[in-house]
């Protein structure tokens, strides 16, 4: 009862607050999923990206927990990797990379990066940022757009997409996904961290993180767009993408540090992985027959298996 | 409202460590120079060993690393007949540092020497302590320094494609970057080096001594004094060839003589004593020198009746708690010549660094830390700071981390921070209680030694200590 009126109170100032914006169609038809209302409070912050002590802080500090946890899940794919440079081949695209936090870690780990943003501003920080790292200034490069505007150019191209902190904020999830799921090789992982929405991510990602603490900058955050690792997944699965992991994180506001949880309540991260036979069902059964062979061979010291084999 | 208030006391303090009042020029406009991700100032035995460590890290395959080093290289063609008077004692984890990077096995192809057993004894009374590892294991190591700097600058030659290694080269200015992020700043630390070359750096590690130009550059506050002693060193000839596999430590009222074990015929020696006492021990001819050393090491002039019966006391009480314990006191071997040019003497002091980092600079060894040479253990904390920094680095680096970020300095610095000034203090605390032959503090002391003698618990800890 109680938590039925607080939603309504609060989808009531939500729409108070977008009526100052009447040109602004919150749930438009059109093909873009960037929301202006946000590309307007992010403009506002877009030279604070590097400081490390500054409004972003937490996210430099989030960089402990998800390039670890991308580097590691990447390195599952690659066979043999070269020591230094470990995601030295991968073609990654960081949708929403802000000011690059993201982009330059995987740009050092070997990768080639594209990071897209639909806000100028920031493009033009994290620019300036890898401007000045001859190695990253090679690895990385940036583009003022939105995801939808390079799905047409960049289809099954990459690797593996990075959206993090990133779905909280679009229109609309579900041609989001879609277009994550097709610039995406076959077998390539798609990597989200967002935000649960649970009573919990209300009170503490957005009551006590926004306006008690100001930990996260006013009016960052709209506790209607977080998405639940369930949804998530199902939107993800009918997609065509298979979830592998999910896992929740927790941030500490006085160590300023982020710690991996079984909770996926508050903060989580997912990853995804494009199925390989799309459109083509011949293929799944080459697959097949491939990985019995390889099987049969590994199995064939062993004569009991290989007797279980034959059968 | 806690997480602002956290924020802004780190910003405060990031803001206060960045350094603003010292040379904050700001190097704006594109620039040429070479962009290293690591340079290391002050080519010693800590510095050139912390290059090697990053130069065959795994994760810095795809890195670029510069070493500065003023001096001349040292090419050492063939080893000298005659052992060199600068020596250390080398720790076994030290020891395991130098094997990870393939230096240990060219120390052990030159010449080393291996000490199982410690015996530091007292002048004033017949206490005495003796460290041993029970399955007498190799306690430590004795090498020439010379021999440590050879296997060292061979190694970095087997990774010159990492590792740039330029000599005859002082940096005479530093430029830090701006302490928040600036649109045409450039973020790294420049170098000017005495030829007027330039380099960028990400990361600037300062192994440049205990005058250390990066941290008076830093404006690092450094708390230091000197000691009214000095050392002085030699390598002395035994009378007779023994197993020679013992460290000595006599501690006089003057200041600790040590024997090291250098071959079965040699020993190294290091006394640290009153100025003018080591000015006349360099200068003397060298019979009175070798006669000074022995009556050191076995007179018991300073010996007092009332010590001597107090000392009794508490040994017939520990004799009464633990009978099978009883460690006589020994003699070391006696000196028959000493090396002609081989005794030098140099000064002593204490230093400690407040903050061994700032964005983007870290020291190690002496220029974050001097120590009296009584417990042997100044080199070795080198090595424990750069075993700390490139095991932090290294991770970093694994994490696609910008290498001078604050975020794992900071953690580096609690590591060796915490470690070394308990040794710090614990070394300034023995000399201090050692430079007096007042009868409390010799009682005192007396009574001390002699009960961590009978404790082997707490003898077993102190050795896994220094052994770090």
């Amino acid at each position: 009862m109680w938590f039925k009126s607080y939603r309504m109170t609060f989808s009531y100032l939500n729409r108070i607050k977008n009526f100052r914006y009447p040109w602004v169609k919150l749930y438009s038809t059109s093909q873009t999923t960037v929301d202006s209302a946000e590309v307007k409070t992010f403009v506002a912050l877009a030279h604070k990206w590097w400081d490390e002590q500054g409004v972003y802080g937490p996210l430099h500090s989030m960089n402990d927990l998800r390039v670890p946890f991308i580097r590691d899940h990447l390195l599952k794919t690659i066979p043999n990797h070269q020591p230094g440079k470990p995601l030295s081949g991968m073609k990654i695209l960081d949708v929403g990379c802000g000011g690059g936090l993201l982009t330059e870690p995987l740009g050092r780990l070997g990768a080639s990066v594209i990071g897209i943003d639909p806000v100028d501003e920031n493009i033009k920080t994290a620019q300036c940022h890898k401007s000045f790292d001859p190695v990253l200034d090679k690895r990385i490069e940036y583009r003022v757009c939105s995801l939808e505007e390079i799905v047409e150019e960049t289809a099954e191209t990459f690797d593996a997409v990075v959206a993090s902190e990133v779905v909280e904020h679009v229109i609309d999830i579900e041609t989001f996904l879609q277009c994550c799921c097709q610039v995406l090789k076959p077998g390539g992982s798609l990597f989200i961290t967002t935000i649960n929405k649970t009573q919990l991510s209300y009170a503490l990602g957005i009551v006590f993180s926004e306006q008690i603490a100001g930990i996260v900058p006013k009016g960052t955050h709209t506790w209607e767009k977080f998405v639940s690792p369930e949804t998530l997944e199902s939107i993800l699965e009918s997609n065509g993408l298979s979830v592998q992991t999910v896992v929740g994180m927790l941030y500490n506001p006085f160590s300023g540090y982020w710690h991996w949880s079984e909770n996926t309540s508050l903060n989580y991260v997912a990853h995804a992985v494009k199925s390989r036979v799309q459109e083509h069902p011949m293929s799944a059964e080459f697959v097949l027959k491939r990985e019995t062979e390889e099987l049969q061979a590994t199995a064939c010291t062993n004569p009991a298996v290989h007797e279980e084999l034959k059968k | 409202m806690a997480a602002r208030f956290v924020r802004r006391w780190d910003a405060v303090r990031a803001a206060a460590r960045s350094g603003l009042l010292v040379s904050c020029r700001r190097w704006s406009g594109a620039s040429t120079d070479t962009v290293y991700d690591v340079v290391v100032s002050g080519g010693g035995l800590v510095g050139a060993a912390m290059a090697c460590a990053l130069g065959y890290d795994i994760h810095f395959h795809d890195k670029k690393i510069l070493l500065l080093e003023a001096g001349p290289k040292k090419v050492l063609e063939k080893l000298s007949e005659t052992y060199s008077n600068r020596v250390s004692s080398i720790s076994p984890g030290s020891a395991t540092l130098l094997s990870s990077f393939g230096a240990w096995d060219h120390i052990c192809n030159m010449r080393y020497r291996a000490f199982r057993r410690m015996q530091v004894w007292d002048a004033c009374s017949e206490a005495l302590i003796m460290f041993d590892k029970d399955n007498l294991d190799d306690m430590g190591y004795i090498v020439e320094n010379d021999v440590i700097m050879h296997a060292l600058t061979k190694q970095l030659e087997a990774v010159s494609d990492r590792v740039t290694v330029l000599y005859r080269s002082k940096a005479i200015r530093y430029t830090w970057p701006c302490p928040f992020p600036m649109a045409d700043c450039s973020p790294w630390v420049h170098i000017t080096l005495g030829d007027g070359s330039t380099f960028q750096t990400k990361l600037l590690i300062g192994a440049d001594g205990h005058n250390s130009g990066v941290r008076q550059a830093a404006g690092i506050q450094n708390v230091s004094w000197n000691y009214d002693q000095s050392a002085v060193v030699a390598t002395l000839h035994l009378s007779e060839a023994t197993e020679n596999n013992v460290a000595w430590q006599r501690f006089l009222p003057s200041g600790p003589i040590a024997l090291l074990p250098l071959s079965d015929t040699l020993s190294s020696l290091v006394w640290s004593t009153s100025h003018e006492h080591a000015a006349e021990l360099v200068s003397m001819d060298e019979e009175q020198f070798v006669d000074a050393v022995n009556s050191a090491f076995w007179s018991d002039a300073d010996h007092t009746d009332f010590i001597d019966t107090a000392g009794a006391m508490l040994q017939y009480a520990v004799g009464l708690l633990k009978p099978t314990k009883v460690s006589a006191r020994q003699l070391p071997p006696s000196v028959a010549r000493v090396d002609a040019k081989s005794r030098v003497l140099f000064p002593l002091g204490l230093g400690h660094a407040a903050e061994y980092v700032r964005p983007r600079v870290a020291l190690i060894g002496d220029a974050a830390h001097r120590v009296h040479p009584l417990a042997g253990q100044g080199v070795n904390m080198g090595f424990g700071d750069i075993s700390s920094l490139a095991h932090h680095l290294s991770t970093a680096a694994f994490n696609g981390k910008d290498l001078g970020s604050m975020s794992h300095l900071t953690g580096y610095e609690t590591d060796r921070q915490r470690h070394n000034t308990a040794l710090l203090a614990a070394t300034d605390l023995l000399k201090r209680l050692y430079s007096t032959s007042a009868a409390p503090l010799v009682l005192l002391r007396t009574w001390g030694l002699q009960a961590t003698n009978a404790a082997s618990p707490l003898k077993e800890q102190i050795m896994a200590f220094a052994s770090k």
